[in-house]
């Protein structure tokens, strides 16, 4: 076994991009049917060493073997033909197409529609996965999705399969599902490249670990006798935060009262909104939990103003009707939100961070006084949102896209804490951030609460809910489940409605395997 | 060796006012290359085009009076660029204004004075921005495309006028010919300087870009435009209603060109026949985007083309060219500004490409 050798060697691979060495002198190997975790944060450098062992970049030194001989793979048809297979974390499909024709289009080699479907039909037998391919991909949930690319990736017997963060928008008994589907492929001989940031994930499934900071590969271990803190702290390279709730928290009056909400989808495929109701208190942090694509979005614009209704008593903020104002309009009545996409949606990127705090701050902080802009004013707010919350940037005149991922969320999140809601509706506020910047955008938002605002939080992370949030409701379907204490949920239950009517027939036998390891670390967590 | 793109971490200031430069020159340089080519004296034609509108002084009262249009209609389209509201009706926009200030001075018989000027200047400014209402309420209401509604409205205003200056508005003393009867002097701009066909509009044109520079630097409207220009998405998180953005942004278009249609009129040319619509509304389009759809950019923009106008009516005397050879230099420079635009975020890299040798087992 020894003197076989490895299926996958990177012998100090670097990568520069300008501004940054996104990897530097990076060397590991992956043996056959291993199953083996690529860690790190954000910014890391994960997505870079795949993409060149996928092909889609070259690195700038370096060589990479494969089975023991050197290679170069100049595209990623090379790679495939190698034997190299990926399921990137976005899906690359048509949503009007069916699933045999987004498979047929991606195939390097033509083959017949019928023979293509047998094959699909054999691959997916074999590894339990349950798919029509006839189906069209915008009526298919996200897992399913997935199950296209995988079974994509798998059409071409790849004998190592790179996943890219695959679990973060499956519910807790789609990642179990998953994870049979790869443990089976290991034990094939496939060798399995996981790159994730869920420590728990990375314990349950890899037999090997190598983590990643600033482009250097840092360490190698198994994860299997690691803790997740263990493995965090060497993944940030400090100690890690903890976050301090404040013991025997009580609820103050209703701040968000949400009654029979109802909204259009937007465009085409858009979710709708069904009769959402729920109501938020002074004090609490209320979280929203769902599968991506269940009408998140469309729930967060109609939060934010950035979608009204006619039905102006469906939205109340301490009693008022604010369902037919727009975002400007709430904000002044104290409602701030910060939406899930960072560059072009909650910030300008092109713009200066002063001129960014303009953009939501300039009524409630008077940044503009009679439709004049005060750029005093706002560089002065725009300086105390950096200190205050440790934003690294060379100062308040840098554009909003010239921060880090992390840097720029803990700037919005600062720019609309400062400026004291009574509400604040976020999206995802530690989607793509590293763990430091992380912790510290949840002590803020248990502070926030703790100061007496509500906070309404929709996140497809259910441990940061679970970890964060008194009161937990599901999303599905654009319908919202009833609210329950986090402290008495059930983390099956919560999968079940996740999971909700979509994974009928996919998640059927959902209460076989019930992710209890998962539900174990998290609430522990809390 | 190769040439890489390669994105640069902040849009280069520099390239910013180097590349309109760059256009400029490059056009030039062009220019000499075709016209040597077909056999005529490019250096002189191109000299004769681009810079001795501006070395004789003769010649510079001509250019002021031809940029003064250009400046104000880019103005307003520069607005309307910035928020990606695409008005490409000012030709249209600009002679509704010219009506509309006709019509007023018509309306006033033979009273005028300073007052009766202003209400004509006004009722330009109005029927312009009523002219660029029709794209913006088909855009609003019905998401009608405003690239092709605005510019079918040119052709439609084309038709008002020379049905106007061929029926109604004909003069009665001219000999037939389809054109207005000359303004009476109290109708018209004063002229600034005595002896010169330099008018008061062309100093409206020098003041308007600062007012519109400090409007758009400090104002929340100014804000609002470069947002909905620059993030829609963040312009609606910001609470900017994108529908009144397209109002504002077509209105203020409009507006601007009827202006400048207007002050045309009772400034310079004092009558409006067929040959009113000179192609200003569509020349200003490039000057809005040679001026990097900055105010001053546009001032600065509208007097480089209003001397390429100049000079190429000089060029057809000089070197024998038709003064439309300035049109085709026009739009060489809109190109060559299009396509350096890729600088401002881009840096050019020579890098040497290490022998990839496909050593990998292709064979198989």
């Amino acid at each position: 076994m020894s003197d076989t050798p490895p299926r996958l060697g990177l012998r100090g691979i670097s990568k520069r991009f300008p501004g940054v060495l996104a990897n530097d002198n990076v060397s590991f190997e992956v043996k056959a049917g291993e199953i083996h975790a690529l860690l790190g944060e954000n910014g890391a450098g994960k997505s870079t060493l795949v993409k060149m062992i996928y092909g889609i970049m070259q690195p700038d030194a370096g060589e990479i073997s494969w089975n023991g001989e050197r290679v170069v793979i100049p595209n990623p048809k090379v790679a495939r033909k190698l034997g190299i297979g990926m399921v990137f974390q976005h899906f690359s499909l048509f949503e009007a197409l069916t699933v045999l024709e987004n498979i047929a289009l991606g195939m390097d080699a033509k083959i017949p529609q019928r023979e293509l479907e047998g094959r699909i039909k054999q691959v997916m037998e074999q590894y339990g996965l349950t798919l029509d391919p006839r189906r069209i991909v915008s009526d298919l949930s996200v897992g399913e999705r997935q199950r296209i690319e995988i079974v994509r990736a798998l059409l071409s017997n790849p004998t190592l399969l790179i996943m890219d963060e695959p679990t973060s928008v499956l519910t807790p008994q789609e990642v179990e599902q998953l994870f049979v589907v790869l443990r089976q492929l290991a034990k094939e001989g496939c060798s399995i490249l996981y790159i994730s940031h869920k420590l728990h994930e990375i314990k349950a499934l890899c037999e090997t670990a190598t983590i990643l900071r600033g482009g250097k590969l840092v360490d190698t271990c198994d994860p299997r006798v690691e803790t997740s803190r263990s493995m965090a702290e060497k993944m940030i390279g400090g100690n890690l935060r903890d976050i301090h709730k404040p013991a025997g928290r009580s609820f103050g009056r209703e701040k968000l009262v949400v009654t029979e909400l109802s909204m259009p989808g937007l465009g085409h495929f858009g979710m709708s909104l069904k009769d959402i109701s729920f109501r938020a208190h002074a004090g609490e942090i209320f979280g929203i939990a769902g599968v991506a694509g269940n009408g998140q979005t469309a729930l967060l614009l109609a939060l934010s103003g950035e979608a009204t209704t006619d039905d102006a008593q469906a939205i109340r903020i301490e009693g008022e009707e604010i369902g037919g104002l727009n975002a400007k309009q709430r904000r002044l009545k104290g409602l701030a939100s910060v939406p899930e996409e960072r560059n072009g949606h909650a910030a300008v990127p092109d713009f200066t961070l002063s001129d960014n705090s303009v953009l939501t701050g300039r009524d409630r902080l008077r940044l503009a006084i009679s439709g004049i802009i005060r750029p005093g004013r706002a560089r002065r707010y725009t300086g105390e949102v950096i200190s205050a919350f440790d934003v690294k940037t060379t100062g308040t005149e840098a554009t909003a896209g010239s921060l880090s991922g992390g840097n720029l969320q803990k700037y919005i999140m600062g720019r609309e804490i400062l400026q004291k809601p009574q509400v604040l509706v976020v999206s995802q506020p530690t989607w793509g951030v590293d763990a430091g910047a992380a912790a510290a955008i949840h002590q803020a938002l248990v502070d926030l609460a703790a100061a007496g605002s509500a906070i309404v939080i929709i996140s497809q992370d259910l441990d940061e809910l679970l970890q964060l949030c008194d009161t937990l409701a599901v999303i599905n379907g654009g319908r919202l489940s009833r609210a329950m204490k986090v402290s008495e949920a059930d983390i099956n239950e919560i999968g079940l409605l996740m999971g909700g009517i979509h994974g009928e027939g996919a998640a059927a036998a959902p209460s076989a395997p019930a992710p209890s390891a998962i539900g174990a670390e998290a609430t522990s967590a809390a | 060796m190769r040439l890489r793109l390669e994105k640069r971490q902040e849009p280069s200031r520099l390239m910013v006012v180097v590349t309109p430069i760059a256009a400029v020159l490059l056009t030039m340089l062009i220019g000499v290359i075709v016209f040597d080519a077909i056999g005529i004296n490019g250096q002189k034609a191109v000299v004769d085009i681009f810079l001795t509108p501006l070395l004789a002084s003769y010649k510079w009262q001509d250019v002021a009076v031809k940029a003064a249009p250009l400046i104000i209609i880019a103005l307003g389209l520069s607005i309307g660029n910035r928020a990606n509201v695409w008005n490409i009706g000012a030709e249209g926009q600009y002679i509704i204004g010219a009506l509309c200030a006709a019509g007023v001075g018509i309306a006033a018989g033979g009273a005028g004075g300073p007052v009766i000027v202003m209400l004509m200047v006004l009722a330009g400014v109005a029927g312009g921005a009523a002219w660029a209402a029709i794209p913006a309420a088909l855009r609003t209401r019905f998401s009608v495309n405003e690239i092709l509604s605005s510019l079918m409205l040119t052709y439609v205003a084309t038709q008002i006028l020379g049905y106007l200056v061929g029926g109604p508005w004909k003069d009665p003393n001219g000999r037939n010919f389809p054109a207005t009867a000359p303004l009476i002097p109290d109708q018209t701009l004063p002229i600034l300087v005595p002896g010169t066909t330099i008018h008061l509009g062309v100093l409206i044109a020098v003041i308007l870009p600062f007012v519109f520079w400090a409007i758009m630097a400090r104002s929340v409207f100014g804000f609002q435009i470069r947002v909905v220009g620059s993030a829609p998405q963040a312009a609606r998180h910001g609470g900017f209603d994108s529908k009144q953005t397209i109002w504002l942004a077509m209105l203020i278009g409009g507006g601007m060109a009827g202006l400048a249609g207007s002050l045309e009129f009772t400034g310079a040319l004092k009558a409006i026949n067929l040959g009113f619509p000179s192609g200003y509304g569509f020349t200003a389009i490039i000057v809005s985007f040679l001026g990097r759809l900055h105010p001053i950019g546009c001032l600065i923009a509208g007097i480089v083309l209003a001397d390429t106008y100049v000079g190429g009516q000089l060029a057809k005397t000089s070197v024998h060219i038709p003064d439309s050879t300035a049109g085709i230099f026009q739009a060489m420079m809109l190109f060559f500004i299009l396509a350096s635009d890729i600088f401002v975020r881009y840096r050019l890299r020579i890098v040497r490409t290490q022998k990839a040798a496909p050593a990998m087992a292709a064979g198989e």
